[in-house]
Formats: C-alpha cells, structure tokens, sequence
C-alpha cells in the first residue's frame, strides 16, 4: 500500500565500494509528511545510504526508486564553494530554480536570515552558510528535503530552531524529509521514524523503540539510551511498538490519517510503516 | 574596410575575446586551466591532421580538441592516475605528435610560430565569419547551460539531485571549450589560448558581485586586451598573441592597484 506512496525507497540496498559492503541490506522508505532519521558511528554509511536514495550512488545489490515527478531539495554533507564565484546569497537561492523574490524572502525569512542577503557566500560563517542552504534548500517546496547533517556549524540555541524548522516545514507543507543527524536528543524528540545504521540497519522503528532496543544501547552507550528516553513524541497518535498506530481519539490503524498531527496536501497520503 | 588586415585582426579578436569571457570565467570556477591547456596543445596534432588529410583548420582543430577532452573522461574514470598527471600526458604527448607530423609533411610548409604564437596577418574573411558564427553559437548554447553548469560547479550532487543534470552539461561545455580552441587558435596561437581564457576572467573577479557580471566583465577585459596587445603587435612588430597576453595581464595588474568596491566582505 504505503509502497506505492513512499517518495523515496530503498529494497534490501547495498553498496559495494572495492571487496568491501558501505552498506548493505539497507531497506527505507520516507511518505509524505514523514521525517525519517539516519543516526549511527563515523563510517556507518549514513551519507552513502542517502546518497543511494537519491540515485547519485547506484546500488550493487538491492533496489532504490523514487516517486516520479519527484522534487527534492538537498543539503549536501559538504559544499565548498570556490573563492573565485562571485555569489551572493540571494543568487545561491536561485541556483538551480528561478524562485520568484517573494519564495526567496520567505525562505529567508524562516532560517532566520534575511540580514545575509547581500552578503558574500563565502563570507559566511558555519553557521549561517548552513541556515541559508537549508532556505535554499525549502525555497521551492520540494516534495523530499533531504538534510545531511544540517546542523554543522550552528550553535545548539540556533540547533534547536533549525529542527524547529524543519518540524514546521512538514508540518506546514506535508514534505517527507530525510535528515541524518548525530545530535540524538533532537532527533529523537523531532522524528517519526529512526534508522540506525551500522553498515547494516542495526535497529530501526519509533524513537521510544530505537531507544528500548539493546542493539542501540550498545552502539550508543547505556547513558546515550537512559539521557534519551524522556524526550516524548508530541503527535495527536502515536506509533505503536507493533508498527499499527494509536491515534488521540483511542483508536488504533495500520496506518496514519491523512490528518495526523500536520497538514497534508498530499492527495494520496499514507503513514510510513515500521520496519523495526 | 574588411581589406585592410589590421581592422579584420581586430574584428577577429573582438569576436573571440567576446566569446572566451564567459567561458573563462566557468575555467576560473572550475579550476580547469590545464585542461584548457591541454586542448590548446592538442591543437597542433589537430593543425597536422588538417593539412594532411586537406580539412579545414577549425574542423581538424575542433576534432582533436574533442577527442583528447572525450579521452580524458574515459581515462579519468579508470582512476588509475590523478588528474593532472593524466592531463600532463596527453597534453604534452598530443603537442609532440603534432609537432613530428609536422615535420614529417615535408610536402606542405607550415609556418609553426604562426600556430603556436597567433599571426593577424593570417586572418581572412572567411575566419572572421567562422568566429563570428561560432561565437553566436558558442554563446547561444552556454546560456541554454548556463544554470546547470553553474549549479555543477558549486556541487554536482546538489545539481543531479535537484534534477539538473550534470554530466550532460559538463560535456557540452567540453565541446564548447574544444570549438573555442578551434577558432581562437589563428589569433592568439595554441600556446597562449588559456592565457585569454583566464586572465581577463581573474581581472573581472574583483569587480563581480555575480557570476553574470564576472561573464559579461571578461568579454569587456578581454575586448581590452585583444585592441591594447593587437595595436602593440602592429606598432612593434612582436607576434599577436604574445602581445595580446601582455595586453591582458597589464590590465590584470592595474585592477590589483585598484581598491574593490561593492563586494562585502
């Protein structure tokens, strides 16, 4: 069902760099509305993994598709730009669509970075550089945001915001966004579903079921696990340890409704399933 | 007007410093200058098949050009050497090829500082509408890849990602690069086309607040250049690229004297 709907999926992936597997038996989906969460160690495979998804890297084993007619915005783990390109920040956000000014200023204006308009990008620190690629990343409303590590170089006041953000970005145009984070207490308290990888998915489901399973506590620590666990879900249903879904009026699906905790423009919207 | 060869060398030089501004700037950005030079220099290979199997100058230059560049993708994807050692070999190879051929056509006499150096006295009408056609066409075709191209050179994940793709663009701008090459050639000479390429680009640099200024300003420089260096090579008599070159960097120094303005920091 939810196969069909899925923006980006990934069958039983891997991908083969030499004699070695970066990753391998990798399956994942993001829906519409969804936000899907890759977490794991250096070297994992998280970038390579998302990397798949996007059909940048094609996978040795294993299937990777994508919605037809799919939008994405993307923030790449590392952009450097070069020293010699005259760019401007209002010129980078229309890099590779000619947004009107309005969308432009919109985008701005949510990262909290309309000041940067006229400035040089690379005269921006890490921080800000990061707040405008993710505006330039939702100027055009993608369908799939897809955000690797998009926190790099923010302070944690302004961390907490940009997952904000992102939250509300969902929320407010029913995006499905694959983020890779390492900052676990965000992530576990903004995330409806979470990938933990380690060249394999190790555990995977809800941020409550990541958190219980002991696969995680020994890739993270039983600290990591403990500090985690009273970061809540804030959603009108909740999902279920069986992967079916508990909704705020008691009653319990398969799946999501089209009205759950944010708005959906998506005609044919259906909840993510739980692998884990 | 067209008869006396002084004002066809500058109309010649006017359309190809017209054409290589934007380009240049996408060398600039892309760190590709030993690549430019390595098509120049593969030039002389393409000058040696032109007169052997009687084409014209630009389609023999233009092949070479596009060959040594279509060659390079596929050795660069083996990944047995890096880049610029494998851009070493056919650059230096491709001019050595050319220049024992040469020699080796001792049927035809080829003046070589003609070729290596560019010569104003050789400009003909028919090159003129060869430069001035081309450079229609290069530039048409540039602004058709213009937002993939730029959007590749910032990052190319990021382009293919949002639909842009990359690799077609960068090809079209090899074939672009090799077709420059080809009509630049009688003018600047093969030894000095990269020279055109980047100069007038860097100088642009520091007056540029984007990518497009930085595009029309080399074409200005570059049209500076090609007078200054081309009325130099008349008034002393030296070779019309070399001067032409001269031309650029001496507008390239004056630009360092002058305070940048309109960029912030």
């Amino acid at each position: 069902m939810n196969k069909e709907n899925a923006l980006v999926k990934l069958e039983s992936a891997g991908v083969l760099k030499g004699d070695k597997w970066l990753i391998r038996d990798i399956d994942l989906s993001v829906c519409p509305g969804e936000i899907v969460t890759l977490i794991g160690p250096n070297g994992s495979g998280k970038s390579t993994t998302v990397k798949t998804a996007l059909g940048l890297i094609r996978p040795n084993e294993g299937r990777a598709s994508r919605k037809r007619g799919l939008t994405i915005g993307y923030v790449p783990q590392k952009l450097s730009i070069d020293e010699t390109l005259p760019l401007t920040v209002a010129r980078l956000m229309r890099l590779t669509h000619s947004h009107n000014a309005e969308a432009i200023h919109e985008a701005l204006a949510a990262v909290n970075a309309l000041d940067l308009m006229n400035r040089r990008v690379q005269a921006l620190s890490g921080g800000e550089f990061q707040r405008v690629l993710l505006a330039r990343a939702i100027a055009g409303k993608p369908d799939l945001l897809v955000l690797d590590e998009p926190a790099q170089g923010v302070d944690f006041a302004n961390e907490a915001a940009l997952y904000d953000l992102i939250v509300k970005y969902r929320d407010d145009t029913g995006s499905g966004i694959l983020l890779i984070s390492h900052d676990l207490h965000i992530v576990m308290a903004q995330t409806d579903k979470v990938l933990c990888l380690n060249g394999h998915v190790c555990c995977t489901g809800t941020p409550q079921n990541v958190i219980s399973s002991p696969k995680y506590k020994e890739l993270f620590g039983e600290r990591a696990a403990q500090s985690l666990a009273i970061y809540q879900h804030q959603h009108d249903h909740k999902h279920l340890e069986d992967g079916r879904v508990l909704h705020a009026d008691g009653t319990i699906t398969d799946h999501c409704y089209e009205e759950d905790g944010h708005h959906h423009h998506h005609d044919s919207y259906e909840g993510g399933t739980h692998a884990g | 007007m067209l008869d006396d060869f002084f004002i066809r060398a500058v109309l010649a030089g006017v359309g190809i410093a017209i054409c290589v501004g934007p380009l240049g700037c996408f060398v600039v950005w892309r760190r590709m200058s030993y690549f430019g030079d390595t098509m120049a220099h593969s030039s002389l290979l393409g000058v040696a098949f032109a007169f052997m199997f009687d084409v014209s100058l630009v389609v023999g230059v233009f092949g070479v050009a596009l060959l040594v560049s279509l060659i390079l993708m596929g050795l660069q994807k083996r990944k047995s050497l890096p880049t610029d050692a494998l851009l070493g070999i056919l650059s230096h190879s491709s001019l050595a090829i050319g220049l024992v051929l040469v020699a080796f056509m001792s049927w035809v006499r080829i003046d070589l500082s003609a070729y290596l150096f560019g010569d104003i006295l050789a400009v003909d009408k028919i090159d003129i509408a060869y430069i001035y056609g081309g450079a229609a066409v290069i530039l048409a075709v540039l602004k058709l890849i213009w937002r993939p191209l730029l959007a590749a050179t910032v990052n190319e994940d990021l382009a293919q990602v949002e639909g842009m793709k990359p690799q077609q663009s960068k090809f079209i701008f090899m074939i672009l690069m090799a077709a420059v090459v080809a009509i630049a050639i009688k003018i600047v000479g093969i030894l000095l086309i990269t020279a055109l390429l980047i100069i007038p680009a860097a100088t642009a640099r520091r007056f540029s607040v984007s990518p497009e200024r930085m595009a029309v300003l080399s074409s200005v420089f570059g049209i500076m250049a090609v007078t200054t260096g081309l009325f130099g090579s008349l008034e002393y008599d030296t070779p019309s690229g070399p001067s032409i070159v001269v031309g650029a960097v001496i507008f390239f120094i004056i630009s360092l004297l002058i305070p940048q303005k309109g960029v912030t920091a």
